[in-house]
């Protein structure tokens, strides 16, 4: 059956012009179909979808705490399966309620093999909370607790967690990176989790206009140049196999990364310093240069 | 029938006959044996449930709401610090009012570390909107943890309950018990059928909405209201317990009470000793009562005045302490009786903390006090077999 016409998700939720999460979500509720339970982690989506005595949610629904969307899952899935049915059980956690708090949640989750989607829509910092910096936080953000200033005039100084094929070494069933703005990649990747049985985990990046500081027209597009710079590649690993990892999308040719970066104010202080942009680039270049065989068409 | 068994089996027993769909739990001494037990009974296909062998017990309790709320009887079981680490979910399950059933091993909280019995991790979940039950046995705990799914699903309620046991005390100390048949369990309790709305596709609800301050204060007087329905739910529900397997449980059970002048509170398993130590005075002639609670919330207010209203001492020994104040039951039995145009003079006894034994010379040592204060003025927090010398000159003030 194809939904791809029915909105389970409704208008008129209260997220922000230009957030790319309800996109994520919109979608992958159209490919799910209405024979669904979303468990919802603490955020922004929690927040501003569900407004008592009004919801955006056209399927059932929970949200119970920030760093329990993995553990509530698994009790949903346990009691679906006692009952005998047989449905898609999915969850949605931002950056911080899935790879910082909600973290060792999701690690039970998925090493138990419960069969649970687990989407993480990725915007890189607490947004809810009035962006501050997680461990998705990429090298070189501004964010209100990693902030530039004299003495630092970086931002954030760590790496972003490379959280996929960490959840990916747990031998999940199905891991994907996926971006909505590269719109037949993220399908088919929500398609085959929806496919899969056992512990799935989609990697979704998800822009936010007030914590990238990018105008709220422009999401798409900065979207996709995280993608065709070579910042967030998209990758999938089955059964934990993370040796066969597959690289799915390859663009023709890829940008520099200061085309990205130049889009978003919080990445603004590193335009001033060519070293920085630099070192940004030879980290996309480097990840490239070591993983890149992965891609296969 | 009858069996020979430990009371944290008196648990998954009630789990088993209560026909328990789902139990997410994590191991924790002196609980741990609950899950065991429960992976034995579905090994053996005695039980059909779905066992979920959590990461924790923030995760345990998270999993218990997701099954609850997907519409299945859940129950699991934790102590002291697995209770603590759950503590921001309790709240969540009650609030969601979802009538789950959550079996403690009532131990002490660190620091120090020790794993034996005190009151203190049920005490800390006092306000969280859960019903609470302590059992003096491990019949009582098999009842208790049977009778906590009647009360708990009961439409006028939907609250979650947790039972205590006493650390070792009753979790590890084999006792006989009547094994209630399945059939009458399944009689007593009926098919479970949630009487709340669940995570349906075929009738999608959103639940765990974000209330804002014209919403939120409503729910938790609907909390509040349902608190005060349970009091009579488990009126009923022991009562038909009792018609039905002939034991009989009361939120609060005075014994030796007429005429007395001097009562005991009791919580849990230190009952048995001082039913003893009552009696035996009472062979002397003493005009001493003993007062159990069972029900510690919702708070047996009526109960308690009416049981120890016309004595002249309460001693309420308690394994807990709110530091800075005193016990949680000695505070609370203080403001049941605070408009009563008369009340007994009420003395805190703090005893038995992280597993020390309370034994005759404890209650000795209360009831000489408590005598005293018929006539004398007393120390209203007392704590008993302790040396207060020794901490005194390590606080530097001897």
């Amino acid at each position: 059956m194809n939904y791809e016409n029915q909105e389970f998700f409704a208008p008129g939720h209260g997220m922000c012009a230009g957030c790319a999460a309800p996109i994520v979500v919109k979608w992958v509720l159209k490919l799910a179909g209405p024979n669904t339970i979303v468990v919802n982690a603490t955020g922004c989506l929690e927040v501003a979808t569900t407004p008592y005595p009004r919801t955006a949610w056209r399927v059932p629904w929970i949200h119970v705490a920030f760093e329990n969307a993995a553990a509530v899952a698994s009790g949903v899935e346990a009691a679906a399966r006692a009952k005998g049915e047989k449905l898609n059980i999915i969850a949605f956690g931002g950056d911080g309620g899935t790879a910082d708090i909600g973290f060792q949640a999701l690690s039970g989750m998925v090493e138990r093999g419960h069969n649970v989607l687990y989407v993480l829509y990725d915007n890189e910092a607490y947004m809810n909370t009035g962006i501050q910096r997680s461990s998705a936080t990429p090298w070189g953000a501004w964010t209100t607790t990693s902030k530039v200033g004299r003495a630092n005039p970086i931002g954030e100084l760590r790496p972003k967690k490379p959280i996929a094929r960490i959840i990916a070494a747990h031998n999940a069933s199905y891991v994907a990176t996926a971006n909505p703005a590269i719109f037949n990649d993220f399908k088919k990747k929500v398609e085959k989790a929806l496919q899969t049985e056992g512990a799935k985990f989609l990697h979704v990046l998800s822009s936010c206009t007030t914590g990238w500081r990018h105008d709220p027209s422009k999401t798409v597009e900065i979207m996709r140049l995280a993608t065709d710079t070579g910042i967030f590649p998209l990758y999938e690993i089955e059964n934990g196999d993370i040796e066969n990892m597959r690289i799915t999308y390859k663009p023709k040719e890829f940008k520099p990364v200061e085309e990205y970066l130049k889009m978003q104010g919080r990445f603004r202080h590193l335009l001033k310093n060519p070293e920085y942009v630099k070192k940004l680039q030879e980290d996309v270049n480097a990840w490239w240069e070591k993983y890149g065989h992965h891609y296969k068409k | 029938m009858k069996a020979m068994i430990r009371g944290n089996e008196s648990i998954a027993y009630a789990f088993k006959l209560a026909r328990v769909q789902v139990v997410p739990a994590y191991p924790i001494t002196p609980s741990t044996l609950v899950p065991e037990k429960i992976s034995e009974f579905i090994a053996n296909g005695e039980m059909n449930a779905e066992f979920i062998p959590v990461e924790s017990e923030h995760s345990a309790i998270s999993a218990a709401i997701g099954a609850s709320a997907k519409g299945v009887r859940v129950g699991t079981a934790t102590a002291s610090q697995g209770l603590a680490l759950m503590h921001e979910v309790l709240f969540i399950a009650s609030g969601m009012r979802l009538p789950i059933v959550m079996g403690i091993g009532n131990r002490a909280l660190s620091a120090p570390i020790n794993i034996w019995c005190d009151h203190q991790d049920m005490m800390s979940a006092r306000d969280t909107g859960w019903m609470q039950f302590y059992a003096e046995s491990n019949q009582e705990g098999l009842d208790l943890g049977i009778m906590a799914f009647k009360i708990a699903e009961d439409p006028r309620v939907l609250l979650p309950a947790m039972v205590g046991l006493d650390a070792f005390v009753l979790t590890h100390t084999v006792e006989p018990v009547e094994m209630p048949e399945q059939k009458d369990v399944d009689d007593f309790l009926g098919e479970f059928k949630p009487n709340y709305v669940i995570l349906d596709p075929k009738k999608p609800a959103t639940l765990g909405a974000f209330a804002f301050p014209e919403h939120y204060m409503e729910f938790k007087y609907g909390q509040w209201i349902a608190m005060q329905q349970a009091k009579k739910v488990i009126d009923e529900v022991f009562e038909e317990f009792e018609n039905r397997f002939g034991r009989r449980y009361r939120k609060v059970s005075g014994e030796f009470m007429e005429d007395a002048e001097i009562a005991i509170v009791t919580m849990g398993s230190m009952t048995g000793t001082a039913r003893e130590f009552v009696r035996k005075l009472r062979e002397k002639g003493e005009k001493v009562g003993l007062v159990k609670i069972t029900t510690f919330r919702p708070f047996p207010k009526e109960e308690l005045i009416s049981v120890l209203k016309d004595v002249k001492v309460v001693a309420v020994m308690e394994r807990n302490i709110s530091h800075g104040f005193g016990g949680a039951v000695y505070a609370e039995l203080g403001s049941a009786f605070v408009n009563q145009p008369s009340r007994p003079k009420i003395l805190d006894f703090i005893v038995g903390l992280g597993g020390r034994d309370i034994t005759f010379k404890t209650f000795e040592e209360v009831y000489g006090v408590a005598k005293k204060a018929i006539e004398n003025d007393v120390d209203e927090v007392n704590w008993v077999d302790v040396n207060k010398e020794a901490v005194l000159k390590a606080e530097g003030l001897l």
